[in-house]
């Protein structure tokens, strides 16, 4: 059985409620394909979509309410990449999830793809915003998250922002918005992993460090319900989204403590590896981890590695 | 020179009587654009407007009053304001954003591009107090490339009305349709030369005035002077054609070439700069299709201040006496 063979039976089930079991052996399988992606691309980032990959899992197969069958669904939650250039990690979910073939992954970045660089909505069925110019994924949410209390519509609006991108000010504009129009159905998940691309001259030498601290503080001053969570254990993730949806009158900023690279011995916590191409022998490394971490599980090592591995 | 004053029967030219600039009513445009608004509210329940901290100025304040639970004040955060009305339109919304066009075409342009060009998104992207006749306000709150900003901006229809009726026509030809659109409005009262029966189409330019010697081009509340500047010009015996062009993108190919055809000389004429706007549509087009001898009436390559009206028009070189002076000038060059 091929990895798409194998990952396709998984496409159409319902989704939502998944265990964490599942959830952890989506995520083992959800890094398998950013890595190989990347690899056949021969482009794109890898560091980001690590980081936010356990996010996006948690969110699409325990969370949104969406139909892989009718991605239009006007009654579907809303949920925006505003950090773009992690786009293959919300395709490789998608992918899972059954909006597209797995096998399509393949063609990320190639030319005529549905699967651009960054997330074209007019190219995709499944993608709610075109993102990729930083900082500018949270104003949209404010307007899904009004539209729906204007209509009457129960759905919730996601949106991942990565901490880098909060240095732009249009971030807390929205903030500032969402508040004032006390958006409780409006959740912005900050990806906190603190490696920006390059990094920062200061006196004593130079820091890689995000500047942006206390984000939970930040968002709390602007007017939101802010909680903290672990960004990769998916029943810490859970309990943070369940503390979003509980909570009223207020957006809710949850900041997701992630690592940049997550998962991947030779990518966690290198900047170099923000966007860097996994060679054949990095990605049968990364292929030894991720059985060992399934097996870990209760998962069984090598399962789908067959031809497509 | 010859002065055929009938109607034209070139297809390619939609022709239409104006009324006589003198005397005409005076009506601002930003109060016919905040009525219509109401009106068009209750036919349309999906029209939404958000505004900028500034609706006093753009008149949709006229709206608040009216239909207050469809009025956002989104405060003095454009990028924000973009963005929030890509979300609304995502959600089958029509918003209509209230500003003044250098908050919309500079200060959000990004944010115009990412989520409301690229994606088509249906939102109404409304710039008052365009120009330099922006009420003594000075460079920032000017606008002389605004034309150029939109009319390179893949997907977005680009409306420069001359009148009040034209303006209302318009915004129910832009409800009519689906994609972004930048409607160009100004502060201060102009004439209404349009007649109650004047339907405007996207990308349709209109004759309004019918000669043989030279072919003025103009957009916007210009055409009003440039009408003025073809009675200068038939005082002394010289035809113009008025080729009114209230769209911009897209643009009217066809009359242009038509026109240009006809007339063997044209002038084009905005309050905008001469590059990248009206003045460049209809030199690239003419350059491609019919080159013609030409000149363009607009901004210099230089930044508005604050000064009076009349002062402003004298010094950039807008007023009708302008615009007959390049007539003459390129029919000289004509030969």
């Amino acid at each position: 059985m091929t990895i798409a063979e194998q990952t396709d039976e998984r496409a159409g089930r319902t989704g939502e409620g998944a265990s964490l079991a599942e959830l952890d052996r989506l995520s083992i399988e959800a890094r398998r394909l950013i890595l190989q992606s990347i690899h056949t691309a021969g482009a794109g980032h890898v560091g980001g979509p690590l980081s936010c990959a356990d996010l996006l899992v948690n969110l699409y197969f325990d969370r949104l309410r969406v139909d892989p069958a009718n991605p239009g669904w006007p009654e579907r939650d809303r949920c925006i990449l505003s950090k773009g250039h992690s786009s293959i990690a919300l395709y490789a979910v998608l992918a899972l999830r059954g909006f597209l073939p797995v096998a399509e992954l393949a063609t990320f970045d190639a030319a005529d793809s549905r699967l651009q660089g960054h997330p074209d909505m007019t190219a995709l069925p499944g993608l709610d915003m075109s993102t990729g110019s930083l900082g500018q994924g949270l104003s949209p949410g404010v307007g899904m998250a009004l539209g729906a209390r204007l209509r009457g519509l129960p759905f919730r609006t996601w949106v991942i922002v990565g901490d880098g991108e909060i240095q732009e000010g249009q971030i807390w504009e929205a903030a500032f918005t969402a508040a004032r129009l006390g958006l409780d159905t409006l959740c912005a998940i900050v990806d906190y992993n603190r490696l920006p691309q390059f990094g920062w001259p200061d006196p004593g030498g130079f820091t890689r460090t995000e500047p942006v601290d206390d984000p939970t503080g930040k968002f709390r001053a602007f007017g939101w319900h802010a909680v903290e969570c672990d960004g990769h254990d998916h029943a810490a993730i859970r309990a943070a989204f369940d503390a979003a949806e509980a909570h009223p009158g207020q957006p809710t900023c949850i900041v997701a403590h992630t690592v940049k690279g997550k998962g991947i011995s030779f990518a966690e916590g290198d900047y170099l590896w923000h966007a860097k191409v996994p060679t054949a022998s990095d990605l049968e490394l990364a292929g030894t981890e991720l059985d060992a971490r399934l097996a870990g599980i209760g998962g069984e090592a090598g399962v789908g590695q067959g031809e497509d591995a | 020179m010859s002065a055929p004053t009938t109607t034209t029967h070139d297809s390619r030219l939609t022709t239409h009587d104006v009324r006589p600039v003198a005397g005409a009513d005076l009506v601002p445009l930003r109060d016919a654009w905040g009525e219509r608004l109401v009106e068009l509210a209750a036919e349309y329940p999906d029209l939404l407007v958000l505004d900028g901290d500034l609706a006093n100025s753009t008149r949709a304040d006229i709206f608040a009053a009216a239909v207050p639970d469809r009025f956002f004040e989104l405060g003095i955060a454009e990028q924000n304001l973009l963005g929030v009305a890509a979300g609304l339109a995502t959600v089958g919304y029509v918003p209509w954003i209230s500003t003044f066009v250098p908050f919309l075409a500079a200060r959000a342009l990004d944010q115009i591009r990412v989520v409301v060009a690229q994606p088509h998104l249906n939102v109404k992207m409304c710039g008052s107090y365009s120009g330099i006749l922006t009420g003594k306000t000075g460079k920032t709150h000017q606008s002389v490339d605004d034309l150029a900003i939109f009319r390179a901006m893949p997907g977005v229809v680009t409306i420069a009305p001359a009148d009040a009726t034209e303006l209302r026509s318009a915004m129910a030809a832009m409800m009519g349709h689906d994609g972004p659109v930048y409607l160009r409005l100004t502060r201060d009262p102009s004439p209404v030369v349009f007649g109650p029966g004047y339907r405007f189409e996207i990308g349709r330019g209109v004759l309004l005035h019918d000669g043989g010697d030279v072919a003025l081009v103009s957009t916007g509340v210009q055409t009003v002077r440039v009408l003025d500047a073809a009675e200068l010009l038939a005082a002394e015996g010289i035809a113009a054609s008025v080729l009114h062009l209230p769209t911009l993108k897209p643009l009217d190919i066809d009359a242009v070439v038509a026109v240009a055809e006809r007339c063997g000389a044209v002038v084009t004429a905005e309050d905008h700069s001469v590059i990248g706007g009206l003045g460049g549509a209809v030199a690239e087009t003419l350059a491609e299709h019919r080159p013609t001898r030409m000149r363009r009436v607009g901004i210099g390559d230089t930044f508005g201040e604050s000064a009076p009206n009349d002062f402003l028009l004298e010094k950039h070189g807008l007023t009708p006496r302008h615009v007959a002076e390049a007539a003459r000038a390129v029919l000289a060059a004509k030969g």
